[in-house]
């Protein structure tokens, strides 16, 4: 049973993906993007790791909705993006890789054998539980550091985009212009 | 293990029909209740007290033509309302929706599945929903469909961080992320609800629920004083009915999750039993919602932005911070 649905998972999430490399439409690219995305929590909720399989669905959701507001801000989504690289060699390329990829899945559960977990948490104790205890205390370290990493990027993120913040961004824009240009507009 | 999946099957079955004739009752009662208010009658022709109107409504839904514009992309303009309403019900797979009851000598659980992470589950699987509005948007070639689809970035992604944080006071304080766990928390009668412990959380998730299922004074997303109807504008017949769909479904969520969560959930109360109990707060938080909705106008983008990240996120993030204390001391 668990097989059969990691398979179909597999098999639907290598296809996903590689509709989001080859499509020449913004739209199908983001959309097969956002649907693998999805699709890999299923393989996480097969794993019985149902936290991690919700944060998944949570982080990524958001994520590639914003890369949906860049698409929508650069592209017009409803056209075909001219490409410049039209060889095939990349095409061969990378149905190669995922048929590698294929491959690696289909050995998987033989080789999937031999591996241990290296955390096990404490009989009792629910997928939440376990991996905050992990969290707070085996990589108390790590989990701090990525911690710290993500508050500077936020606070470089503010300090790049607050310039000129108080301002309307029709003021900005006014500012920009040469002053015979704002006469004439009066 | 084959009674369980007939059992799994015949529950999702149940919930998905009683919710969509739920959702088309909704719209019935969303009339007579605006009527009230703004003392008018409301629909009265069509049968007893206009209550066929639903199905004369149903009927012009099924039989109008299904319509794609030329210049839209096909497929996707035709999977966007699909991931509405399929996520809409998806989400209430975890939300257990009566209590415990025997029927034929079984006991049966009125939950699809009992997931152990169920809250996450809802809140994940609802933000996934917002792809519906997001890919209609996009998909059509129509400048309103555009502004519809940004707005529905801008909104729903700034209001999941409110909900989730909001929540996750209460989830501190329980310390599981199962609604049935929630529910027996307050298992002690009214004085051991959450919302009395809770009350910033409990506004805080209100508000931040009435801009994720697009009521009305966060309904940016298809005002039609603005743009047209938004991501839907180029929708007719049973795709539009679909994202309708969708969004009542929604709104029944986040009255269960509300009800749940900060009300006590379906313990009995006083004389009334659970099942009743959960019935009678649900329909409370949907008449809020239509209440909502007679009595306030529409708020505009910049102040929903400045509502949400100046105000209610902070205040959010104080109220866990208050509860940690708390919690410790």
């Amino acid at each position: 049973m668990e097989t059969i649905a990691f398979y179909i998972f597999a098999i639907l999430i290598t296809g996903l993906f590689l509709v989001t490399v080859m499509s020449k439409n913004i739209l199908y690219s983001m959309s097969a993007l956002a649907a693998g995305m999805v699709l890999i929590s299923g393989l996480f909720f097969i794993l019985g790791a149902d936290f991690l399989g919700a944060v998944q669905l949570v982080v990524y959701s958001g994520a590639v909705m914003a890369l949906y507001a860049f698409g929508m801000m650069f592209f017009d989504a409803t056209r075909n993006v001219k490409e410049k690289n039209s060889s095939g060699t990349l095409v061969f390329l990378l149905s190669g890789l995922s048929a590698v990829v294929l491959v690696a899945i289909f050995a998987a559960p033989s080789i999937g054998a031999n591996i241990k977990p290296l955390v096990t948490g404490a009989k009792g104790l629910d997928n939440p539980h376990v991996i905050g205890e992990v969290l707070f205390t085996k990589y108390l370290i790590p989990f701090e550091v990525a911690a710290v990493m993500l508050l500077v990027a936020m606070i470089a993120g503010i300090i790049l985009a607050s310039k000129k913040m108080d301002k309307s961004l029709s003021e900005v824009y006014i500012d920009t212009l040469p002053e015979e240009e704002l006469k004439e507009q009066k | 293990m084959d009674g369980y999946i007939i059992g799994t099957v015949i529950k999702a079955i149940l919930i998905l029909a009683v919710i969509s004739a739920l959702a088309g009752f909704g719209t019935y009662i969303e009339r007579k209740v605006l009527a009230f208010v703004q003392r008018r009658l409301g629909p009265m022709h069509v049968g007893p007290f206009g209550l066929l109107q639903i199905l004369a409504d149903g009927i012009k839904l099924f039989t109008k033509e299904d319509f794609i514009p030329s210049g839209a992309n096909r497929i996707v303009f035709m999977i966007a309302p699909a991931i509405t309403a399929a996520t809409a019900f998806i989400a209430l797979a975890a939300v257990p929706l009566l209590p415990e009851f025997e029927i034929f000598g079984v006991t049966i659980k009125p939950i699809v599945s009992d997931l152990n992470i169920g809250l996450l589950f809802v809140i994940a699987m609802m933000g996934v929903g917002l792809y519906g509005p997001l890919l209609a948007g996009m998909a059509q070639e129509n400048k309103w469909g555009i502004i519809g689809s940004a707005r529905t970035a801008i909104q729903f992604l700034s209001y999941e961080v409110v909900t989730g944080l909001s929540l996750l006071a209460p989830i501190m304080m329980v310390g599981s992320l199962s609604l049935i766990d929630f529910n027996e928390y307050q298992a002690g009668g009214i004085g051991n609800w959450i919302v009395w412990t809770q009350p910033l959380a409990f506004i805080l998730f209100l508000i931040s629920g009435f801009a994720e299922t697009n009521r009305t004074p966060f309904d940016l997303l298809e005002n039609e004083a603005e743009v047209i109807s938004g991501y839907a504008t180029e929708y007719s017949g049973m795709r539009w009915g679909m994202f309708f769909i969708g969004e009542y479904a929604n709104m029944i969520t986040i009255g269960f999750l509300a009800a749940l969560i900060f009300l006590g959930g379906f313990n009995p109360l006083g004389f009334i039993p659970g099942g009743i109990a959960i019935i009678l707060k649900v329909s409370f938080f949907f008449f809020l919602m239509l209440w909502v909705r007679s009595a306030w106008p529409h708020i505009r983008p910049d102040q929903l932005m400045w509502l949400c990240w100046k105000v209610l996120m902070p205040l959010a993030v104080i109220n866990i911070l208050v509860t940690g204390i708390v919690m410790m001391v």
